[in-house]
């Protein structure tokens, strides 16, 4: 895999799209010779993977400007224009090409929308659940001792529970603590906060185990001996040494993370319906599946469904890819 | 063996005890119990009266003590909601539960196992490459999709089956079951494959994994050799071989399958505890929050531990294994 160091890391980006300088030219021609371009250039199946979630990340970060309608504009809904079928469908309004929800909501836009809070609520989550798995996983591993213990231990408790199930659990105690949160914006930190909760034990149990094997390596030893502060050792020699599977992981457990999100939010107690992400939009739309409206729930169904298998074979494919045994 | 049992049962008591823990945290420390039992116009004194009742008062180990000895008698409180004993609420619902829970297992054995056995069998078959790309999709949808969808065609569409409830049952005194109405069978099926198709992918690609390495073997090429027939080969030595890894996959997912249960309870308004617990969370029901943690945690527990006693009963290696670290 292309090691990008820290020192041209900075000069690609000092460069700023000038291929002139010697370090970028360097780390473009070695990122295009690396085997893991070659093994993602021999699979079309992962290139499209990887074009649909692109598509998708662009698109719901720049939904405001793509969407042709505005979905939580209050002043632009109207009830005439409810339940519109689709642009294809005898009897439909042609500026809504996915048609619209009983709320009157463009459909489409409803979808950039959701797909905007699904993939924040992911990549949040993520962030926290890495952050709190490697912090945790790198003292445990470093310091052993009853720290390690106890951490693992409760690692282990909590890896018999689904995280489905632990995600209700985090998200029912903290409505209870805090009873006023439900609404709006604090419902999406409750969801990153259960969520990021609920994955941590994976990035903790591979970093630790990591770590064990880092921490009697010469190198760390030297650091130990020139008299190198532990947390200096752990976040500037071991940290970049242990963080390849953690990457791993974290791109397959962004489609988990999401499909979390989306099971939380149809099951009614995620991202309320004021401002829906796609599991919402599901959800909405099951109540009218019996009275022909299928589109409601079917269109965010498929969006779904799209951007976790395309996240899914992204992240087998990275696995596989930075695997040395499978080479 | 004895050695490696008792091990299994102690960490199985200590993960029972963290797990108390949680609940009884929960139990007392969100929300006031009191506040929440009594109506508006209940008068200081009465609060006082019926916190002392409770033992609120007590010393949080003996409150702690005593949530565990009630527990282990399966009083867990009173509902906030229902204002009904949480452990007859729970046991109303298990039978619900479990038979939708079994159902899947076996749905996903019969359809996954010989799946399995004929993706192993026949590597590269079109039907092969069919069942593994159908598998694929399978995990990366979401439980309540494949709910919805099978509701969209089969119930909407087609008109074939009911889409919600548990149809006609039949009160047997401890056990309310829908196996024995055609309503109720009807009712079943949806559910029942929306639940399992996980599982039985799983079932699927791991017999298939076990039957390649297991047609790989010498003995395999042996019975070649004797010229036995391809099916006595096929079911009589390979399958057989697979099966225990199979067993102990399925006894581990049969956890999942009871915990998964509330998304699809949800989706096709199942009667049974995952819809309960569902309810619990939204409505902040701590009572029945803390009981179905516990309860899932004993069931995880029991199911872990068979499967570690079937293991060392099936395979001598892991007996060894187990009791010399």
């Amino acid at each position: 895999m292309p090691q990008v160091t820290g020192e041209e890391g900075r000069a690609v980006a000092a460069a700023g799209g000038r291929p002139q300088t010697l370090d970028d030219r360097r780390f473009v021609s070695r990122a295009l010779d690396s085997d893991i371009y070659h093994s993602f250039k021999s699979s079309k199946v992962v290139m499209l993977a990887a074009l649909v979630s692109l598509l998708f990340i662009v698109a719901a970060a720049f939904a405001p400007w793509i969407a042709p309608h505005d979905p939580f504009d209050l002043a632009t809904l109207s009830l005439l224009d409810s339940l519109n079928p689709p642009a294809w469908v005898e009897g439909s309004n042609p500026s809504y090409l996915l048609g619209t929800d009983d709320q009157g909501r463009d459909l489409l836009s409803g979808i950039l929308y959701g797909a905007r809070i699904s993939l924040a609520v992911g990549f949040a989550s993520v962030i926290l659940a890495a952050g709190i798995g490697i912090t945790l996983g790198l003292i445990a591993g470093y310091v052993g001792g009853t720290f390690d213990s106890v951490i693992m231990r409760i690692a282990d408790v909590q890896l018999t529970f689904p995280a489905i199930l632990i995600a209700l659990l985090i998200d029912g105690v903290v409505h209870g603590l805090y009873p006023n949160v439900t609404r709006n914006d604090s419902a999406f930190w409750v969801l990153v906060l259960s969520i990021g909760l609920s994955f941590w034990v994976q990035y903790a149990r591979t970093v630790r185990g990591s770590t064990l094997v880092e921490r009697n390596k010469e190198y760390v030893q030297a650091a130990r001996v020139i008299g190198v502060h532990p947390i200096v050792i752990m976040t500037r020699h071991i940290l970049p040494n242990v963080m390849g599977p953690v990457l791993v992981i974290a791109t397959i457990n962004l489609a988990l993370a999401i499909i979390t999100e989306a099971t939380l939010s149809f099951l009614g107690v995620g991202i309320p319906s004021t401002q829906p992400s796609l599991g919402t939009l599901i959800r909405i739309g099951q109540d009218f599946l019996f009275s022909g409206e299928w589109w409601i729930t079917i269109f965010p169904g498929v969006a779904l469904a799209a951007l976790v298998l395309a996240v899914n074979l992204v992240g087998d494919w990275l696995r596989d890819a930075l695997n040395p045994k499978l080479r | 063996m004895a050695v490696f049992i008792l091990r299994r049962l102690a960490q199985s008591v200590l993960v029972m005890l963290t797990v108390s823990l949680i609940a009884f945290a929960m139990f007392r420390y969100i929300g006031d119990p009191v506040n929440q039992m009594v109506g508006v116009d209940t008068t200081p004194e009465q609060r006082a009266a019926l916190r002392e009742a409770l033992g609120l008062n007590d010393s949080v180990y003996v409150q702690f003590v005593r949530f565990v000895w009630n527990a282990l008698h399966f009083d867990f409180g009173i509902s906030y909601q229902f204002k009904q004993p949480v452990g007859e609420l729970i046991l109303s619902r298990l039978p619900a539960t479990l038979e939708l829970s079994i159902a899947s297992a076996i749905f996903a054995l019969v359809i996954g196992i010989p799946m399995g056995v004929y993706t192993g069998i026949n590597r590269d078959a079109w039907l092969s490459k069919l069942f593994l790309t159908v598998s694929l999709v399978g995990i990366s949808l979401p439980t309540f999709l494949i709910g919805i969808l099978l509701i969209f065609i089969f119930a909407v569409n087609l008109r074939l089956l009911p889409s919600f409830g548990r149809g006609d049952v039949i009160d047997l005194g401890f056990w309310r079951t829908g196996l024995l109405t055609a309503s109720g069978l009807k009712a079943l099926i949806l559910p029942a494959i929306t639940l399992g198709l996980f599982q039985m992918t799983l079932i699927m690609r791991l017999v298939r994994s076990e039957m390649l390495e297991v047609l790989r073997t010498d003995y395999i090429k042996f019975a070649r050799a004797r010229g036995l027939s391809e099916r006595a080969i096929n079911f009589g030595h390979a399958l057989k071989n697979t099966l225990i890894p199979v067993i102990t996959v399925t006894g581990l997912q049969l956890g999942a399958i009871i915990a998964f249960a509330i998304i699809t309870e949800t989706v096709f308004q199942w009667p049974g505890m995952g819809l309960l617990f569902l309810q619990a969370v939204q409505n902040v029901d701590i009572p029945i929050m803390a009981a179905y943690l516990m309860l899932i945690a004993f069931l995880f527990v029991v199911i872990n531990l068979t499967v570690d006693i079937l293991y060392t009963v099936v395979d001598p290696r892991v007996r060894i294994g187990g009791s010399a670290t």
